[in-house]
C-alpha cells in the first residue's frame, strides 16, 4: 500500500480514538446510569459524560484532555513491511497533534521538554506481530495519565492484604486498588487484570486484557467467574462516578494470565478511566475498514 | 445553583457548602505540576495579580492556534488534584487564591489551608472535555508556555458559567473523605 494512504489510515484511527466513544462503552454506561437512583447526582453525572461524547463526536474534538499515550497493537501480513507501518503511524500521530485531535504528551523526563508531537523514546507504544495472513489488524488504545497513576502492581503473597497466591489473593489485589483508587482514575473504570507474567509483562497482559470488548466473556472459566463477582463487589463499594458516590464504580473488569516464575506471583492492575478510547481498523486487499462510527 | 463572578470576596466563598452547585464566571488561571512548583519556589512574577480573589484550574487542555495567532481551547477536563497537594496550601496562602478547581480531590493540608484563608475545592466532572471546553469563552494570555509545554503552561482564561460542585468547603468538610470513609466499611468487609 502507498505509504501516504497507510498514514491516512491511521490519522482517521487516531481520530476516531479520540473523539469517538465505543458502542460498548456507551453502552456500559448508560446501564450504569438506568442502575443509580432517579436523579442522583450519580445518574446526572453519567447523563453529562454521554452528552459529552456526543459533542465530542459531532464537532471531531477530544472526549478528554488527557489525550493519554498512545499503544498501537499491530498484526500484519507479509504484504507490510514493520518499518512502513511505524512510519505511518508516528507521521499519523504527530499529524493528529498537529490538528487537536491529540494533545502533545510526551515529555522528557530530565529536561522537562514536551517534544510537542507525541513521538518520542517509548512514545508512541509498538506491539508489532507478523501474520501469514496477507493485511493487517490494528488496535489502538488511548490510555490518560490520571488512570495511569492510579494503575498499580502487588507481589503476592500481600501479608497487609492476607492476600496469598491463588485466585482470591487476586481477587483481593483487585478490591484494594480500586479502592485505593477512589474517584482519581476517573471512576467508572474498567479494569485490566494481568495475572502472572515477570514485571513487565504482567502489566502489558492488563492492558492486553482491556482489547475485549466489555460485553464479551471470558472464555477461561475460572477467569470469567472471578469479572463477574469482581463486578458486582467492585460496584458495591460505593465510590460511584467521579467518586463522588453511587453504584457505578466500574464499567467492566477484564482478566488475563501469563505463565509465571515459581519465586513470582505479580497482579497488575490497569486501570482505564471512563472515557475508555479505543479504535480498531482492518486493511485488506488495500481496502480499510473501521470497526464501529 | 449558585452563581459565581471572579475575582470572588472572601465572605461570599466562606458562604459555600460542601455539595453546593455552582456556576462560575469570570478570569481564571490553569496551573498543574510545573505551575504550582514555580508558584511555591518563586515569587509567581507571571500570574501574581492574577490568582488574588480568582480560581486556580488543574487543566491541562488542547488548544488551537488560528492564523492569526489566536488561541482557543478545544478539550479542556480537569486534571487529578491531589497531585499538588504539597503544593497547594501555600499556594493558597501566598497569592489569595479563592477556589481550586479539578477532579478526584485534595487531601487534609489543602483542608484546613481553605478553613484559615477562606477558599473552595470545587469538582469539575473529568473527562468532560468538550462540554468544558465550550464554558471557556476567551483565552485572554498564556504564561510559561515555552518553558512548561502547551498541558503545563498558565493559561489565563475567561469562562462563562462553568459548573462545578464545592466538594471541599472552609468548614472542614470533604465529601471525598466521607465518600472515602463510607466505601471503606465495604472494602473491609469484601478484604474479610
Amino acid at each position: 500500500m502507498d505509504q501516504e494512504r497507510l498514514t491516512a489510515h491511521f490519522l482517521e484511527l487516531v481520530r476516531r480514538a479520540s473523539t469517538v466513544l465505543p458502542p460498548d462503552v456507551e453502552a456500559a454506561i448508560r446501564r450504569g446510569a438506568e442502575n443509580e437512583e432517579d436523579g442522583s447526582a450519580a445518574a446526572s453525572t453519567l447523563g453529562l459524560l454521554l452528552e459529552n461524547c456526543r459533542q465530542a463526536k459531532e464537532g471531531s474534538t477530544p472526549i478528554c484532555q488527557d489525550t493519554g499515550a498512545l499503544y498501537f497493537f499491530v498484526e500484519y501480513g507479509p504484504d507490510f513491511r514493520q518499518s512502513e507501518i511505524r512510519r505511518a503511524a508516528d507521521d499519523a500521530t504527530a499529524e493528529a497533534t498537529a490538528k487537536y485531535y491529540l494533545r502533545p504528551n510526551a515529555v522528557d523526563p530530565v529536561t522537562g521538554k514536551n517534544s510537542g508531537t507525541n513521538l518520542g523514546l517509548g512514545a508512541p507504544n509498538y506491539s508489532l506481530v507478523e501474520r501469514d495472513e496477507k493485511g493487517m489488524r490494528v488496535r489502538l488504545l488511548l490510555k490518560g495519565g490520571g488512570s495511569e497513576n492510579v494503575s498499580v502492581q502487588y507481589k503476592l503473597p500481600d501479608a497487609g492484604l492476607g492476600a496469598g497466591r491463588d485466585i482470591e489473593g487476586v481477587r483481593k489485589c483487585v478490591v484494594d486498588a480500586v479502592y485505593k483508587a477512589q474517584g482519581k482514575g476517573c471512576a467508572p473504570g474498567v479494569i485490566g487484570v494481568g495475572i502472572g507474567g515477570n514485571r513487565d509483562t504482567s502489566y502489558a497482559c492488563a492492558k492486553h486484557a482491556l482489547l475485549r470488548d466489555l460485553g464479551d466473556t471470558n472464555a477461561d472459566r475460572e477467569l470469567a467467574d472471578l469479572e463477574s463477582r469482581l463486578f458486582a463487589e467492585l460496584n458495591d463499594l460505593g465510590i460511584g462516578p467521579m467518586g463522588l458516590g453511587g453504584k457505578t464504580t466500574v464499567l467492566g473488569v477484564k482478566a488475563a494470565k501469563y505463565h509465571r516464575l515459581p519465586a513470582c506471583f505479580f497482579v497488575s492492575i490497569a486501570y482505564v478511566c471512563w472515557a475508555y478510547r479505543k479504535a480498531f481498523m482492518t486493511i485488506e486487499e488495500g481496502e480499510v475498514t473501521y470497526d464501529w462510527d | 445553583m449558585i452563581g459565581i463572578k471572579l475575582p470572588a470576596s472572601e465572605e461570599e466563598i466562606r458562604k459555600l457548602k460542601a455539595g453546593d452547585e455552582v456556576s462560575i464566571t469570570g478570569v481564571m488561571v490553569t496551573a498543574r505540576d510545573a505551575g504550582h512548583k514555580y508558584l511555591v519556589e518563586t515569587d509567581g512574577e507571571d500570574v501574581r495579580d492574577l490568582l488574588n480573589g480568582s480560581m486556580i484550574y488543574h487543566c491541562g487542555p488542547v488548544v488551537r492556534k488560528d492564523e492569526s495567532g489566536r488561541y482557543a481551547f478545544v478539550a479542556a477536563g480537569p486534571t487529578t488534584s491531589i497531585r499538588e497537594e504539597p503544593y497547594e496550601a501555600p499556594v493558597i496562602e501566598k497569592y489569595g487564591v479563592r477556589g481550586v478547581i479539578g477532579k478526584g480531590g485534595m487531601g487534609p493540608k489543602t483542608l484546613e489551608a481553605c478553613r484559615e484563608f477562606g477558599c473552595v475545592y470545587l469538582s469539575a466532572l473529568g473527562g468532560l472535555a468538550t462540554t468544558l471546553a465550550r464554558s471557556v469563552v476567551r483565552v485572554l494570555d498564556v504564561k510559561k508556555l515555552d518553558e512548561f509545554g502547551v498541558p503545563e503552561a498558565f493559561w489565563v482564561i475567561e469562562v462563562k458559567d462553568f459548573p462545578a460542585v464545592v466538594t471541599m468547603d472552609s468548614q472542614r468538610k470533604s465529601l471525598h473523605e466521607e465518600i472515602e470513609t463510607l466505601s471503606r466499611k465495604n472494602y473491609e468487609k469484601l478484604l474479610g
